[in-house]
């Protein structure tokens, strides 16, 4: 009966989104995906209650919002320590080192054309796979999970700062050459300004794999705090509704994260197309 | 090729310094050998006691290419101690695994392009899931299925087909996109159906779209592939040896899955790469190469 009755509200939904996607009015593009949002939702606690699923297998997000509520403490011990301790120092160091690399190197074409091939392959290899080294060198603590943050982030940001430092035309180097600009103002006010989208891409990118690395390096070993550790001991107690609030945590906490460089980006590139339009 | 000089450089340059760093940690565990022993280490014997020790902090580059050396060419394929054996059991995962999540992208972007409230719907919830930490949730997607009685290669495809379907999606919608309106109004007068269109001009304009978007998709479902083997314990595949190999201490043993890890990424890469560019020049679409 229930499963009917959920069925039937997915379909509603879905009907009103249809009709709701035809309106050219603005609110429809937040409104639409709210209701499709909340339509999986219903869905999923539809499907587990309907069909009896075991929690072992699938927990109800009634479930999951139960136990988020009741082991917040747990779960902002686990955020401070992956992503305050890990990912953040890890994020800044790594994208920092990258940076800085990228305009080093950049009066060296030489230099240039030998590490941007290396670092773009390098950016496809599965650098996760360094977590348990990282892990032997440094210990079982933060400082590990920041290692395995800076390698992962170096790569990615490295071959966007240096793509984004060349993407400023010739006509308009030649412009700040023609005004006698030294190299650093030409950097500060045209190349660094041209490349910011690139750099903000990098940045980005970045966001979602600091916390990878992070929660992945803690399966290699940690103290008893942590998303990641938290992740694979409720798996092994099979208590899977704290395994998925501490997904629910990290999903917000990566969204934020993201969020917050998007709008860094959004606040210091006000002048690129992409944001504008 | 011009760029072959400075790649071998700065390649040198870094096994250069992956040495210099060897000796570097390594040295602290040789001093304290030879301080137990009672003889004084000249810098000659330091170095070479750095490059061969069994456990080293830091190996040196030749001792992981022995290490794999001794682990493909010196064993039966067959052998559990093979890394052509572990390498193969990752592979099949990551490649089962990403044929489907290119499929289920393919489709996904096709149903995003045709249908508006799809569009609207589904799109934001496509590129919101690429900012959560997606591989956590590896370990318990391998847990669940194997409750329901899937498990193995099966299991390790789907993470690898979850992570690998996001980059299609993306980079789809972008390229069925991608024909102009000008180009649509001209299908539109020679009275062309939606799946004509489809076929005759959205599909071929996708393309450099597609391959852009096919290599961050298999070097990410080789990295899920890896991360699904951590949880099933040591049955094999790259992530198993790594697992293995910090449990034990056995440093060799983990730079050498790491490194065969590397190589099978960079080989598809590079794979896919040659196939936009045969491709791409076959449609007359070449751009200025792409680069691996």
């Amino acid at each position: 009966m229930t499963t009917w009755v959920i069925f039937a509200f997915w379909l509603t939904a879905w009907a009103a989104n249809t009709w709701l996607a035809r309106r050219p009015e603005r609110w429809v593009r937040l409104v639409v995906p709210a209701l499709f949002g909340i339509a999986l939702l219903v869905l999923w606690e539809g499907v587990v209650r309907g069909f009896r699923i075991p929690l072992v297998i699938l927990p109800a997000p009634s479930v999951i919002w139960a136990t988020l509520i009741v082991s917040l403490p747990t779960l902002w011990a686990d955020f401070v320590q992956t992503v305050l301790k890990s990912v953040l120092p890890g994020y800044a160091m790594g994208c920092g080192a990258a940076f800085l690399t990228a305009i080093a190197t950049d009066r060296s074409p030489f230099l240039q054309r030998g590490l941007l091939p290396i670092g773009n392959l390098a950016a496809a290899l599965p650098i996760v796979g360094i977590a348990p080294i990282m892990v032997m060198w440094f210990g079982f603590d933060w400082h590990s999970k920041a290692a395995v943050v800076v390698i992962m982030c170096f790569f990615p940001m490295l071959v966007n700062t240096m793509q984004g430092l060349g993407s400023a035309e010739r006509m308009q180097r030649d412009l700040m050459r023609t005004y006698a600009a030294s190299y650093w103002q030409t950097l500060f006010k045209l190349r660094l300004p041209a490349a910011a989208p690139f750099i903000f891409n990098g940045l980005k990118i970045c966001t979602t794999l600091a916390l990878i690395g992070a929660i992945v390096a803690e399966f290699f070993g940690t103290p008893i705090v942590g998303m990641g550790f938290r992740i694979s001991t409720e798996i092994g107690r099979m208590a899977l509704d704290m395994v998925w609030a501490e997904i629910a945590v990290a999903a917000i906490a990566g969204s934020a994260f993201y969020g917050l460089v998007a709008l860094a980006e959004r606040w210091l590139t006000f002048w690129h197309p992409a944001t504008r339009g | 090729m011009k760029s072959l000089l400075p790649v071998t450089t700065i390649l040198t340059a870094i096994v250069a310094l992956w040495y210099l760093g060897a000796v570097y940690l390594n040295a602290p565990w040789a001093y304290d050998q030879a301080d137990r022993a009672g003889v004084e280490l000249t810098t000659g014997q330091l170095v070479a006691d750095t490059m061969r020790q069994e456990r080293p902090v830091l190996p040196a580059p030749h001792q992981v290419a022995g290490e794999i050396w001794k682990t493909t060419a010196q064993k039966k394929i067959t052998s559990k101690r093979s890394l052509v054996y572990h390498g193969w059991i990752t592979l099949s995962a990551t490649l089962l695994g990403f044929a489907m999540g290119v499929a289920l992208g393919i489709l996904l972007a096709v149903g995003i392009v045709h249908n508006r409230a799809m569009d609207l719907s589904v799109m934001p919830w496509v590129i919101a899931s690429q900012t959560v930490p997606i591989l956590a949730v590896a370990p318990m997607i391998i847990v669940v299925l194997y409750n329901i009685g899937i498990s193995g290669l099966i299991a390790k495809a789907t993470i690898s087909a979850y992570l690998s379907f996001f980059p299609v999606v993306v980079g789809m919608v972008k390229g069925l996109r991608s024909p102009d309106q000008m180009q649509l109004d001209l299908m539109r007068t020679y009275s062309a159906s939606p799946a004509q269109v489809l076929w005759k001009l959205r599909w071929p304009a996708s393309l450099p779209y597609l391959f852009t978007s096919l290599k961050i998709a298999i070097a990410i479902a080789l990295v899920g592939a890896i991360i699904g083997e951590l949880p099933t314990g040591a049955q094999g595949g790259f992530g198993a040896r790594m697992l293995n190999g910090s449990y034990y201490g056995q440093v060799l043993i983990i730079w050498s899955a790491l490194v065969g890890a590397a190589v099978c990424a960079g080989l598809m890469v590079g794979l896919i790469g040659l196939a936009q560019r045969i491709v791409l020049t076959r449609m007359g679409m070449a751009q200025n190469g792409g680069s691996v």
